[in-house]
C-alpha cells in the first residue's frame, strides 16, 4: 500500500471532538486507529488526548478507551494485555497505550521502563507536543533546547538543555521495535503501527505532534510545521527493529533549521548563537542516520 | 467440610492461599516487607502450575495497582498485596480503583509509615486511605485472613468495589497458626464469577473514566446522565450497602465452611460489660484476654472488635456501646493533630445517642512497640479510675510511651 486513498475508509475518530481546531494529535490518532482497524482497546493517561476523547457521556472514538492516572499508561497497557490473555481474548485485540510527552518521558517513564523490560505485549504511542500543553504549556522533558514555555519563560534563567531522546531510551531496553513518526507522514505512521501490531512484545512509536497554541504558529499550519520538522532534520523519521536502526523517510535536501525555528514564536528568543548550536546538533544527528 | 485440610501457616500464606483458591487470573506484585511472602508464594504457585494466572512483576506499587485496575477492566479477577509506603505510593490509584468501581482485592500487611523507617506493625498505612472508597476489613487471626480474603472477592464483584483486607504485619503476617483450607469445590461454589459493571470490548465500545462534569449532562440521544457528584453519591451508597452485604457474605460462607467472623464486628464478654474496649485487628484478640483478667478484679470489661472499618458500622457501634459506663478505643494509628481515627469515628457514631458512654482514646503499638496485656490492663484501670472520678473527656493515652 502506498496511497492515502487505500487506507481503510472507516473512521474510528469521530468529527466534532474536543481537540483544538487544527490539532495535530487528532490527525495522528485518526491514522493510528485506521491502521488498527478498530480492533483495539486503548488506554490513556491525563493528557490532551483525555480531552479529545470526550466528556462523559460523550465519546469521540468508536473503540473502547480506559482512562488512567497520569503515570499509569504503560502499566495499564500491561494490565489490559495480561487481562486479555487471562480471559482468552489476547489474539483478537491489540492493546494501545497512548500518552503525551509528560506522561511518557517524565511522570510515566518508570512504568514504561518496567513494561518494556517485562516484554509486555502492547503498543505504546507517545504523541509529543514537547510540553504540558493541556495544563497550559509548561516545560516537559522533551521541550526542545531554548523553547519558551510558561515555566521556562523568556529570560536568562530558562533552561537551555537538550530534550530526552525517548526512542533511544526505549531501544536501549532491547524491545523488538521502536520508531519515530510525524503526523504529516501518515503512510509512514500507518506502516509503523501495522508493523507494531504484528510484533509480539512491547513496541514504541514516538510521534511529533505540533501544538499551535503551545508552539506559536497559526492553526492552519500543523501539517506544514510537522513537515518542516522532518525537512530540516529537527525530527528524523526512523525505526529500530531488533536493534537495527534505519531511517524510513530520507531527506536529501535538508532545509536550514532556522526555517523551522522562525515559524514558531516559542523560539523567538533564541540568539543567533543558539540557532547555530541547534543547527550543529541537527547536523551531527543527521550524520548518524546517513543524511 | 469433609475435604478441608488444616495446615499450620502464616498470615501471608493464608492471604496467598485465598488468592489461589479464588483462582485469580492476574496478579501484579511488588515486594515490600512484611507483605513480600504473599507475592513470593503466589509466584511459586504460578511457576509450579498450581495456579494458572498472569504474574506481572511490576516496577512499583503504583504500577501494581494500575495493572490490577486495567486487567479488571477487561473482566479478569485480580489480586495484589502491599504494606505501608507501598500503599502510600499507590495512593493515586487507590482512589482510581474506587472511583472506577473495579473489583480489586488487595491484602495489606499493616506496617508503620516512614519517616523514620520502620518495618514493624501499626495500622497507620490502611487508616490513611480510609476515605478513598474501598471496603476495609481487619482480621484478627490467620483463619480470618484466609476466609476474609475469599469473602472479599464476593463483596468486590457483587458491589463493584475494591476491598482492602488488612492484617497486622509480623504479628499475623509472619506468625504461624493452624488454618483450615477449604476445598476448591467449596470455594468455587462460594465464588462464582461476578459480572463487572463494564468490560472493555470493541463490540460495545465505552470510554471509561473520562472527564465528568459537575452537573448531569445529556448523551447524544438526549438522555440525561450523571454528573461527578451523582457518581460519587452512587459510590457512597454502594459502600453503605456493604453494611448489609458484609454480614450476608460472612453468613453465606459460614453455611458452607462452618465458621463466621461476626460480620461487621464481633463482641467478647459484651453482654454485661460496663467498660467496652474497642480495637481492630489482632489487638482486639489481646484485649479479650485483658477483659477476662480485669473481670477478676471487679472491672466488668468486654471487647468490641471492628471487622469492617469502611463502611463504618455505625449502628452496630451505637447498639453495642449504648448504656455502658466507658468506651476505651485503642488505635494503632493517629490522625496527627487530632486523635486516633477509630476513636473519632466511635465518638461520631455516639453523638446524640441517649445513654452514650464516656469515650476515651488510647494509642498503642506504633512502629511495632510491643503491647503487653499488663500494659493494656493498666491503661484500662487508669481510664476506669478517671471515669469514676467524673472525668468526661481527656487526651488520649499513649500506651507504654517513654518520653
Amino acid at each position: 500500500m502506498t496511497k492515502l486513498v487505500d487506507l481503510p475508509p472507516r473512521e474510528h475518530l469521530l468529527p466534532g471532538n474536543r481537540a483544538c481546531a487544527g490539532c495535530a494529535l487528532g490527525i495522528g490518532l485518526r491514522s493510528i486507529l485506521k491502521a488498527l482497524e478498530g480492533k483495539t482497546i486503548m488506554t490513556v493517561p491525563a493528557s490532551c488526548l483525555t480531552v479529545l476523547g470526550g466528556m462523559y457521556p460523550i465519546s469521540s472514538v468508536t473503540v473502547p478507551w480506559l482512562n488512567v492516572a497520569f503515570p499509569g499508561a504503560a502499566a495499564a497497557g500491561a494490565g489490559l494485555a495480561a487481562g486479555l490473555r487471562a480471559t482468552g481474548r489476547a489474539g483478537e485485540l491489540t492493546v494501545l497505550a497512548m500518552a503525551g510527552d509528560g506522561g511518557t518521558a517524565d511522570i510515566g517513564l518508570q512504568g514504561l521502563s518496567g513494561a518494556a523490560e517485562r516484554n509486555d505485549d502492547f503498543i505504546y504511542v507517545c504523541y509529543d507536543n514537547e510540553g504540558y500543553m493541556n495544563t497550559g504549556i509548561q516545560r516537559s522533558g522533551t521541550t526542545p533546547y531554548g523553547a519558551v514555555t510558561t515555566t521556562s519563560p523568556a529570560g536568562e534563567k530558562r533552561p537551555m538543555q537538550l530534550r530526552k531522546d525517548m526512542v533511544k531510551i526505549m531501544a536501549a531496553h532491547g524491545i523488538p521495535y521502536a520508531a519515530t513518526a510525524a503526523i504529516a507522514y501518515p503512510l509512514d505512521l500507518v506502516r509503523k503501527v501495522r508493523k507494531a501490531v504484528a510484533i509480539d512484545g512491547p513496541t514504541y512509536i514516538h510521534i511529533l505532534s505540533p501544538c499551535w497554541t503551545g508552539w506559536g504558529f497559526s492553526e492552519a499550519l500543523s501539517v506544514k510545521i510537522s513537515k518542516l520538522a522532518v525537512q530540516t532534520g529537527m525530527w528524523i523519521l526512523y525505526e529500530v527493529e531488533d536493534g537495527a536502526t534505519r531511517p524510513t523517510v530520507k531527506i536529501t535536501q535538508r532545509k536550514p533549521v532556522e526555517e523551522y525555528l522562525k515559524a514558531q514564536s516559542r523560539f523567538s528568543k533564541l540568539t543567533k548563537a543558539d540557532v547555530e548550536r541547534i543547527q550543529q546538533f541537527v547536523d551531527n544527528r543527521c550524520k548518524e542516520f546517513g543524511m | 467440610m469433609s475435604d478441608a485440610l488444616t495446615v499450620v501457616m502464616t498470615g501471608n500464606e493464608a492471604a496467598a492461599t485465598a488468592a489461589r483458591l479464588a483462582r485469580v487470573q492476574v496478579i501484579a506484585a511488588y515486594p515490600i516487607t512484611p507483605q513480600s511472602p504473599v507475592v513470593e508464594t503466589l509466584s511459586k504457585w504460578v511457576e509450579d502450575g498450581e495456579l494458572e494466572a498472569e504474574m506481572v512483576r511490576v516496577e512499583s506499587e503504583h504500577s501494581a495497582l494500575t495493572v490490577c485496575i486495567a486487567a479488571a477492566s477487561v473482566g479478569a479477577r485480580v489480586f495484589t498485596a502491599t504494606s505501608a509506603n507501598g500503599l502510600a505510593y499507590m495512593n493515586e490509584q487507590i482512589w482510581w480503583a474506587a472511583g472506577a468501581r473495579v473489583p480489586v482485592v488487595m491484602a495489606c500487611a499493616n506496617r508503620a509509615m516512614a519517616a523514620p523507617w520502620n518495618v514493624l506493625n501499626d495500622q497507620q498505612d490502611s487508616m490513611s486511605v480510609r476515605d478513598a472508597g474501598w471496603i476495609q476489613l481487619y482480621c484478627k487471626d490467620n483463619q480470618e485472613i484466609l476466609d476474609t480474603t475469599l469473602q472479599a472477592f464476593r463483596l468486590a464483584e457483587s458491589l463493584h468495589l475494591p476491598v482492602l483486607v488488612c492484617y497486622d504485619g509480623f504479628l499475623l503476617s509472619h506468625t504461624v497458626m493452624p488454618v483450615e483450607i477449604p476445598s476448591e469445590a467449596a470455594v468455587d461454589e462460594l465464588l462464582p464469577r461476578g459480572q463487572p459493571l463494564q468490560v472493555l470490548d470493541p463490540l460495545d465500545p465505552r470510554n471509561v473514566g473520562p472527564v465528568t462534569l459537575a452537573d448531569p449532562r445529556p448523551d447524544p440521544g438526549g438522555v440525561l446522565c450523571h454528573g461527578y457528584m451523582e457518581l460519587r453519591a452512587l459510590h457512597h451508597r454502594a459502600l453503605a450497602s456493604a453494611l448489609t452485604a458484609i454480614p450476608e457474605v460472612d453468613n453465606a460462607f459460614g453455611r458452607v465452611l462452618g465458621r463466621t467472623f461476626g460480620g461487621l464486628s464481633y463482641g467478647h464478654l459484651l453482654e454485661d460489660a460496663e467498660v467496652v474496649l474497642v480495637a481492630a485487628g489482632s489487638l482486639s484478640l489481646e484485649l479479650g484476654a485483658v477483659a477476662e483478667s480485669l473481670r477478676g478484679e471487679g472491672i466488668r470489661a468486654g471487647v468490641l472488635g471492628l471487622r469492617a472499618y469502611r463502611p463504618f458500622p455505625r449502628d452496630e457501634v451505637r447498639t453495642a456501646l449504648r448504656r455502658r459506663q466507658l468506651c476505651l478505643v485503642f488505635d494503632k494509628a493517629m490522625s496527627y493533630g487530632h486523635e486516633g481515627p477509630i476513636c473519632s469515628d466511635v465518638r461520631g457514631a455516639l453523638g446524640g445517642v441517649p445513654g452514650a458512654p464516656v469515650v476515651y482514646g488510647a494509642v498503642a503499638g506504633l512502629g511495632g512497640r510491643d503491647v503487653t496485656p499488663g500494659q493494656l490492663a493498666d491503661t484500662v484501670r487508669r481510664a476506669v479510675a478517671d471515669v469514676r472520678a467524673g472525668v468526661r473527656d481527656r487526651p488520649e493515652e499513649w500506651v507504654n510511651l517513654r518520653l
